[in-house]
């Protein structure tokens, strides 16, 4: 893939252990993905299994202990603060809880002309975009002088997929963006996600635990257990017909919301572990 | 997926709005407690500025005429001291020598402690322990005996005295500092900050500190009360310039004349008094609007029983009237519930509705869903069964009844012999519903040890242990909580709950917290065990998938109001509300996944040029 835009390979991490000399296991144990310009890379995984870790890293919040992050063919994995600041342009995210990503004592206006200011947009031409932005995510222009406290949810994490597209980047890190919403309000967002990608030609590494999320968003999934990927591939593919037992069983985990289609799954789950065992 | 991008989303109370948009600073204004204190304050500092022009006397100019002058005389206002100097014009500029030394000790205090506990907290690590080791060694240091054995070096000057004063305080403000920024530094919006590239001088300033600044306000308003206490004490013990009329020096003179005229002592002593009080009882006010804008006032439990107001009164005597309205309370029935209402009290004195007259029933043996958004007040309904909603809450029913007994939903007391044996709870976060300070086992046997005995009890536990699935239930039954994993805990909590065999299993989304294939256990787990023992269940869940996998009927709640209830299979294969057709349509379908190509590239190309 040479005209990926993003390349992690190999990539290790542990965090610091406890105490002198203290080690901890490792997060990321050789992790390596592409994601093409536009394209979405869905992220399966369990809790522990370093989905999250994976995306801080990418966004450098995290530090990598082996292999390399490379952004539009540029090495991005050991850079300082100060080499990483201009690369806000490139890559963005929006957070799983919109209740902490946005700072509650500032107006929605100031939260999404802040990373506009900081990358030397005069503050006048800030603001004028601040409008652009909140239409662009389907809110009214009203909203930028309130505060986030006001805005349920749903609102919220629109504000954030705001905040993410003031400095048009070219790819958005997405952790977990809809878990924390509503089943209908989840729907929307998802769809103007898509609809954004569309019309901009943003790429997302799309991290969540939600299989029927990664299928309607993705291109391609990966899945992760343990801190390494089991399987990568198309979106059908992966999620009808699974190859790694992992995933597998994780497929047939998750209930589908039909009582008899349920059942049958439930059978199957059942015989599976019969065999297993 | 087709769902109308509903602009109304956004409700717009401007009023409401309006309100909240004031800071906390406005509403500081607005309590009489903060208002006062700000006017008594002002006053004060007023008079202080004023000296030149209200002074009548030369505050160090002293009279053998007017000695210990009365106060109230003609030219002597306060009357005059031994020495025959005018207590007025010394108090004016005793007011300007506490201000200015509040100010001195507290803004050197809080600069020091606020710059050094920001970059403590925000960079942490060594930078973090060194900077605390030295904070703690200024600690150590008695700051009032300090500043008198520099004396010599300070030469008396009070404002120097001061300065150094604040310096040994200011670790009592960097520790504060360090602590909040340690707990914000995690936050994502802080997170969010560092990826829009922002310095790190921006996100302290900007986000760090805006978000701590209200606890620095409040301890600087105590710490200028500290500096003001301390440069009187030293003046009163003649530590300073003779020439400078300070409280602390007035007070002393007025010391050596307590008997002759002690009204001498209350000039000093008032002024202070009412600088340090008004002080403190800003602080106190700011912390107030701080900490509560919309502070509702406490209410005792007794007030669930009063009769609810409003728009359910017209319904109040609806059902019985209207008995065909509800179906006959059935034999077999292990919960009935007929018109459960919940209300809140409001900040300005109203009450506002979160369960509006929901009608429920749970036969022996039937798992019922009770399904809807976040707001719709499924936990509430589920929570007013239990009898577990918080203090203020007005809760009324028609009928409550469980396994047969009709209970009053204010009854505290059948419905705490209730839980204990007829109806059990499964939480949503099972780690916070165990306490961390006692092991598993001990937890679970003390609620069985009222029927047997302690040794029954524990093997009553473990064979449940056992059945629930855990692999070495001796093992988890000595663990602490922080020991075991969420899916553990879950299963140790659904062990509690069944161990007093409950007739009614009130499940409150039991799996959201957990991991998809812990989930798929646990809901085997509940089912198994829901056929074994022949409970009922009442569970809460916004997660379609969990209902089409346990439920043999489902309720959908929006809004506080029961929408449709049914059989599982004609809510999902055919919703006759409006709201359920929506619900189910937002369900991610299956079977189809993303089959547009990725956003073409000559897209980004463009981009490209366009840079």
């Amino acid at each position: 893939m040479s005209k990926a835009l993003l390349n992690v390979s190999d990539l290790r991490l542990r965090y610091p252990g406890v105490g002198f000399r203290g080690a901890s296991p490792e997060v990321l144990r050789g992790v390596s993905i592409d994601i093409a310009p536009g394209e979405t890379l869905g992220v399966v995984g369990e809790s522990g299994s370093g989905k999250t870790t994976l995306g801080r890293a990418v966004l450098g919040l995290a530090k990598p202990t082996g292999g390399t992050i490379k952004f539009g063919g540029r090495d991005i994995t050991h850079l300082s603060s100060r080499e990483r600041r201009p690369l806000a342009r490139e890559i963005q995210v929006i957070f799983q809880d919109p209740y902490t990503s946005l700072n509650p004592s500032l107006q929605i206006a100031d939260i999404l002309a802040e990373p506009l200011i900081a990358q030397g947009t005069s503050s006048q031409e800030a603001r004028n975009s601040v409008r652009q932005l909140l239409d662009s995510v389907g809110l009214p222009a009203n909203a930028a002088q309130r505060y986030p406290k006001e805005f349920s949810g749903g609102q919220r994490q629109r504000i954030a997929i705001a905040r993410a597209l003031a400095l048009k980047p070219r790819l958005i890190v997405c952790d977990e963006p809809v878990s924390a919403l509503d089943l209908t309000t989840q729907a929307r967002v998802l769809d103007l996600l898509i609809e954004l990608q569309r019309r901009t030609g943003v790429a997302y590494l799309f991290i969540t635990h939600d299989l029927s999320v990664v299928r309607h968003i993705s291109h391609r999934v990966t899945v992760m257990y343990q801190g390494e990927l089991v399987e990568t591939g198309a979106t059908p593919d992966v999620t009808t017909n699974p190859q790694h037992e992992y995933t597998r069983r994780l497929l047939l985990a998750s209930p589908t919301a039909d009582p008899d289609r349920q059942a049958e799954r439930r059978a199957t789950r059942r015989l599976l572990r019969l065999a297993s065992s | 997926m087709t769902l109308p991008e509903r602009q109304a989303e956004l409700p717009l109370d401007t009023s409401h709005v309006e309100e909240r948009r004031k800071g906390s600073f406005a509403r500081l204004l607005r309590t009489p407690l903060g208002l006062g204190a700000l006017l008594l304050l002002a006053a004060v500092v007023v008079l202080g500025l004023l000296e030149p022009v209200l002074s009548v006397h030369d505050p160090n100019f002293s009279s053998l005429k007017a000695v210990n002058t009365p106060p109230f005389s003609p030219d002597y206002i306060l009357g005059a001291d031994q020495y025959g100097r005018d207590i007025w014009s010394r108090s004016l500029v005793a007011i300007n020598v506490s201000v200015i030394s509040g100010l001195i000790g507290a803004g050197v205090a809080v600069s020091i402690g606020t710059v050094f506990g920001l970059i403590s907290g925000y960079l942490a690590k060594r930078t973090d322990a060194v900077l605390s080791w030295l904070f703690n060694l200024v600690m150590t240091f008695p700051a009032l005996i300090l500043v008198m054995i520099l004396y010599p070096i300070t030469g008396g000057d009070y404002k120097i005295m001061m300065a150094v004063f604040g310096i040994f305080i200011s670790a009592g403000i960097y520790r504060l500092v360090r602590n909040l920024v340690l707990g914000v530094r995690n936050e994502l919006y802080v997170d969010a900050a560092r990826v829009a590239g922002l310095s790190n001088f921006r996100i302290l300033s900007r986000h760090v500190l805006y978000a701590v600044r209200g606890p620095i306000i409040i301890a600087s308003a105590f710490l200028a009360v500290a500096s003001i206490g301390i440069q009187a004490g030293l003046a009163f013990l003649g530590l300073g310039s003779s020439q400078l009329p300070s409280f602390g020096s007035m007070a002393g003179a007025a010391f050596l004349n307590i008997y002759q005229h002690p009204i001498q002592m209350l000039w000093p002593s008032l002024f202070l008094a009412l600088i340090t009080g008004t002080l403190v009882m800003l602080a106190n006010a700011y912390r107030d609007s701080l900490a509560a804008p919309n502070a509702v006032p406490k209410k005792p439990r007794r007030h669930t029983a009063m009769p609810l107001e409003g728009d359910f009164n017209a319904t109040d005597g609806g059902p019985r009237n209207a008995g065909g309205q509800y179906e006959a309370v059935g034999k077999g029935n292990l919960l009935t519930v007929r018109n459960l209402r919940v209300q809140y009290p409001q900040a300005d004195g109203t009450y506002k509705s979160v369960v509006k007259g929901v009608s429920l029933d749970v036969s022996l043996g039937e798992v019922v869903g009770v399904v809807g958004e976040s707001g719709s007040g499924k936990t509430q309904t589920a929570f007013s069964i239990l009898g577990l909603l918080p203090r203020q809450a007005r809760v009324s029913t028609d009928v409550l009844e469980v396994a047969g007994e009709s209970i009053a939903v204010q009854d505290d007391r059948s419905l705490r012999r209730m839980r204990g044996s007829v109806l059990a709870y499964i939480p949503q976060e099972p780690m916070s519903n165990l306490d961390p300070s006692f092991t598993v086992g001990s937890q679970l046997v003390e609620p069985l040890t009222a029927g047997m005995s302690k040794k029954e009890a524990r093997a009553t536990i473990l064979a449940l242990l056992a059945r629930v699935g855990i692999p070495d239930p001796v093992r988890t039954f000595n663990s602490y909580p922080h020991q075991i994993s969420g899916g553990m805990a879950q299963r140790v909590l659904i062990a509690g709950a069944v161990a007093s065999r409950p007739k009614l299993l009130i499940a409150d989304e039991p799996t959201t917290a957990l991991d998809v294939t812990v989930q798929a256990e646990i809901l085997d787990l509940l089912r198994d065990l829901q056929a074994e023992f022949g409970m009922g269940v009442l569970l809460v869940t916004h997660n379609f998938g969990v209902v089409a996998d346990l439920c043999d009927r489902v309720v959908v709640m929006k809004d506080g109001e029961m929408v449709e209830s049914g059989d599982v299979r004609s809510i999902f294969h055919a919703p006759s509300n409006e709201y359920t057709q929506q619900l189910i349509a937002a369900i991610l379908d299956e079977n189809t996944t993303r089959s547009d190509p990725p956003a073409s590239a000559s897209l980004d190309l463009t981009k490209e040029n366009a840079r």
